[in-house]
């Protein structure tokens, strides 16, 4: 395959940032994009210029490290998939893809397509664990989990934290990534001691981390490469407003 | 080099116990006087830092990942091993111990093995207190798996997502010490040395990926838990960034190094499809409790429609050879039948390397939808990757390498032999031996950061006391100042060839002479040639762009530079070691049915490698391995 890529480039944090065009020619289409990518990379090192920056690690899909609106979309246009488990078999020949950072005043562009999502790490370290000190668990059959209420917390614990959710919605807002962590934790029996306190203390590290407010439309969801449902941020909707009530009548 | 293992007295199944009531303990109002070094954020890393963290050290954690959340234990899929016997299947702690023993091809450390696998339960129950969704029953309790290696259900999952679960796990409960100051998380940093002062580990000198800085930071213990090397091959199932620079550099600070040569090839990962791969998928072994792996009986059939080729002319060979283990024979016994039946023309797939797992036998028995449940997320991977649906056509597989059972030397106490500086998890050698059985990694990585390195740095820590040394001492500035000149030489090399395109040479010559199958001959000529290419390497490199700001290309260098040692090490390993066991199989040592040879009267040690110096050839020192609870036997899947 032969391809024209629009690809933005951005030396730091201050810097304005532009749009590169780059014709790359002979891309397999058992490639990933990243291997597309790669392989861009390595021509402009021929050509003696540097190289694209971006993340990505595993590979495979679950690291969440890995990043790139592609044409617009967060992760590309195919559903259910991270960037580096989209195939070049997607694309067609001789097409112009676009390639950007993902957008959002929560994510500064560290340089070209690389961006900081540690505001992420701090919403999880507002309350994003149940406390228990290494050694005192109970027998873990001790406690019976209903299999539906297992099933629904694993569903909103297959959240990689990549932030497609963030650069997709247009209030940048964080509430699907945070509303599955709050909800996985909160779903199951040993959440619930601090479950109320969890809800505030994320939902306010959310806010001040400078994320957008949540409006329901439901790009997040969309764009999710592990299809985390809407559900869930009605559910962190519905504990917050509990432990606000309680907050103030306690 | 001193190679005390410290294993305790006392009969096997009471040593833990009897080195725990040993050890010294730090009182808790010391142990806020003592900083802590974990580099690494993974399985090992992050229970460690957290725990420890918890106890009232004060802790420094680092990793290269933008958030310790994305180490690479996230990708482990099958599950984790523990001796619970909620199946009352007979299962219990000796028998875990001994099919880990067994399955290492019995050369690992006895007690090590054992306290793994006694503490196997506890990391269950705190997983679980965590909030892990670990699969359950409809009654609401734990439910299991069964596992290669294994004829017990032993092994715990969430779905095909275990290894994100348990560290997702893990990061929690590091997030919750973070944000209660005992520990410091440093990301997008990358340990380039260590800094050893008066033969004790002191502190390491990172480099800060995103502005180029260097920085020394010192510590009262340093803890590596920075993983296994199997890049070293270029394309395995590792992330891109994992590599053996931690590891490789304490070894050149006098940490000695354990059976480079053990390396695994897992048996069921998706094929290599073209030039432009840069890394290969793992398809869980979970896969092979309902999926029978075949290829065609005439090589003549190898390209025709798998459905189309009738039972009577397909060979099942792992059922066929290993009948009371059939599709479940451990790892490095499927790897190398699979590759046999290539070498045979009965390959399958793009270039003949590949064989088939079908699942239509379980799908007609079970269902789609049941199988779907256990397997949905990784057949839809699959079909990501190569574009075929596996529920109609039966899926593609080929070895590939997936883990490194070698690793830093270390004792009993996880202590290598630096003084004060430890090994945790994939990087240290201690308990998998020749060969690691499935869902036995996350197990080990947990063990030894939530149970094991918590009581074993305390006795370390209150034997030697507080000794952090400053960040401006002579000491730690000339190994900051070596580092400086390594990076400013990589940044200057201003030759024609990328990192990258050494990267894959290097891999493929790993690969074809310390792969699958290695043999003397092989082993030499790749010695010879990774030499070469490292002189080229020294010559011809070209790395773009300066070293002050994130620059890929320079990381990749440094790492790539490294691994250059590395693979001649291994294959210095593989060539000194005569005998065929677990993954390393010497074809000069096999019986005449191709099944490995054992060498127990001469190679039943660890092989502990010191480094010399630059170009010197390092010096083989040995950790006998005694075996007192369980009888050295040939390893038999039949």
């Amino acid at each position: 395959m032969n391809l024209i890529l629009k690809v933005w480039r951005q030396d730091g944090a201050d810097d304005e940032g532009r749009f590169e065009t780059h014709q790359i020619n002979g891309v397999s289409e058992d490639s990933s994009f990243l291997e597309m990518m790669d392989q861009l990379n390595e021509q402009l090192l021929e050509e003696g210029n540097e190289p694209i920056l971006f993340d990505h690690d595993c590979r495979e899909g679950v690291c969440g490290t890995c990043s790139l609106t592609i044409n617009g979309f967060a992760h590309g246009p195919e559903n259910s998939t991270t960037t580096c488990q989209l195939h070049m078999r997607k694309f067609s020949d001789g097409e112009t893809i676009t390639v950007e950072p993902f957008r959002a005043r929560a994510f500064p562009v560290v340089r070209d397509l690389v961006v900081d999502r540690s505001a992420f790490d701090r919403i999880t370290q507002a309350g994003g664990f149940i406390t228990v000190r290494t050694g005192s668990a109970p027998d873990g059959n001790a406690l019976p989990v209903p299999k539906d209420d297992s099933d629904k917390a694993m569903d909103a614990a297959a959240c990689i934290g990549c932030g497609a959710c963030v650069a997709s919605c247009k209030n940048a807002s964080a509430m699907l990534f945070t509303a599955a962590k709050a909800g996985h934790l909160n779903l199951l029996p040993q959440g619930q001691a601090e479950k109320d306190k969890r809800v505030l203390s994320m939902v306010s590290a959310m806010d001040k981390s400078g994320f957008g407010n949540c409006r329901n439309y439901g790009e997040c969801s969309a764009a999710c490469p592990k299809d985390i449902s809407l559900d869930y941020i009605a559910k962190l909707n519905r504990d917050h407003v509990k432990a606000k009530i309680k907050k103030i009548f306690a | 080099m001193n190679l005390d293992s410290k294993i305790p007295e006392g009969p096997l199944s009471e040593k833990w116990d009897n080195h725990r009531f040993s050890s010294k303990l730090v009182n808790p109002a010391n142990k806020r006087k003592y900083r802590i070094i974990v580099v690494g954020s993974g399985l090992a890393g992050g229970s460690a830092a957290a725990t420890l963290g918890e106890l009232g050290y004060n802790v420094d954690c680092f990793c290269y990942q933008d958030s310790p959340r994305r180490a690479h234990s996230i990708a482990a899929q099958g599950g984790i091993n523990a001796a619970k016997n909620y199946q009352n299947d007979g299962d219990s702690t000796h028998r875990l111990f001994y099919d880990t023993v067994k399955g290492g091809d019995f050369r690992s450390r006895e007690a090590n093995v054992y306290r793994l696998a006694q503490v196997s339960t506890n990391i269950i129950d705190q997983c679980v207190a965590q909030g892990v969704p670990f699969a359950r029953e409809y009654g609401g309790l734990l439910a299991n798996r069964s596992f290669g290696g294994a004829q017990v259900s032993r092994t715990f999952y969430a779905r095909g997502q275990t290894g994100q679960q348990l560290l997702l796990g893990a990061y929690s409960a590091l997030s919750r010490q973070i944000s209660a100051g005992q520990v410091k998380m440093h990301t997008r940093q990358e340990m380039l040395d260590i800094v050893v002062v008066d033969g004790h580990a002191k502190g390491i000198i990172t480099r800060n990926l995103a502005t180029g800085e260097t920085k020394a930071w010192t510590a009262d213990a340093v803890l590596l838990c920075t993983g296994g090397y199997g890049n070293v091959y270029y394309l395995s199932t590792n992330a891109i960034g994992c590599n053996v620079t931690a590891t490789y550099r304490a070894y050149r600070r006098g940490a000695g190094f354990a059976n480079p040569c053990f390396t695994q090839i897992h048996p069921t990962c998706i094929p290599v499809s073209g030039d432009h791969q840069s890394k290969l998928t793992l398809m869980s072994e979970s896969l092979r409790n309902d999926g029978r792996v075949w290829v065609p009986k005439n090589a003549e059939d190898s390209t025709k429609n798998p459905n189309e080729i009738p039972e009577d002319a397909r060979d099942y060979y792992l059922e066929r050879k290993y009948p009371s283990f059939g599709n479940l024979a451990p790892r490095d016994i499927s790897s190398r039948s699979a590759k046999e039946a290539c070498d045979e023309g009965r390959g399958v797939g793009p270039g003949g390397r590949g064989v088939y797992l079908d699942f239509a036998d379980s799908i007609s028995r079970l269902g789609e939808s049941a199988i779907r449940e256990r397997y949905g997320n990784l057949f839809q991977m699959y079909e990501r990757i190569t574009g075929e649906n596996a529920y109609q056509r039966p899926m593609r597989i080929y070895p590939a390498i997936h883990y490194t059972m070698g690793g830093l030397w270390v004792d009993y106490n996880l202590m290598t032999t630096i003084p004060g500086c430890f090994a945790l998890g994939e990087a240290n050698f201690s308990d998998h031996g020749a060969n690691r059985l499935g869902a036995s990694a996350l197990m080990q990585g947990l063990s030894d950061g939530y149970f094991v390195i918590p009581y074993t740095i305390g006795d370390y820590l209150a034997r030697s006391g507080t000794g952090s040394i400053s960040p401006d001492s002579p000491e730690v500035k000339e190994v900051m100042e070596s580092v400086r000149q390594r990076v400013d030489q990589l940044t200057s090399a201003s030759g024609k060839r990328s990192s990258r395109s050494y990267h894959k040479e290097l891999g493929q010559i790993m690969w074809d002479y310390a792969g699958m199958a290695r043999n003397a001959t092989g082993l030499e000529k790749a010695i010879g040639q990774i030499q070469d290419l490292r002189d080229d390497f020294n010559k011809n490199l070209l790395v773009p762009g300066s070293g002050d700001t994130l620059n890929a290309e320079l990381e990749r260098a440094g790492r790539v530079r490294d691994f250059l040692d590395f693979g001649e090490l291994l294959c210095r390993d593989a060539f000194e070691r005569n005998e065929s066991c677990g993954g390393h199989f010497r074809e000069e040592y096999q019986t005449e049915d191709g099944e490995a040879t054992r060498d127990d009267e001469n190679f039943a040690h660890a092989a502990v490698w010191e480094y010399k110096g630059e170009e010197k050839t390092p010096t083989r020192h040995k950790e006998e391995l005694k075996y007192d609870n369980v009888k050295l036997a040939v390893r038999s899947y039949k």
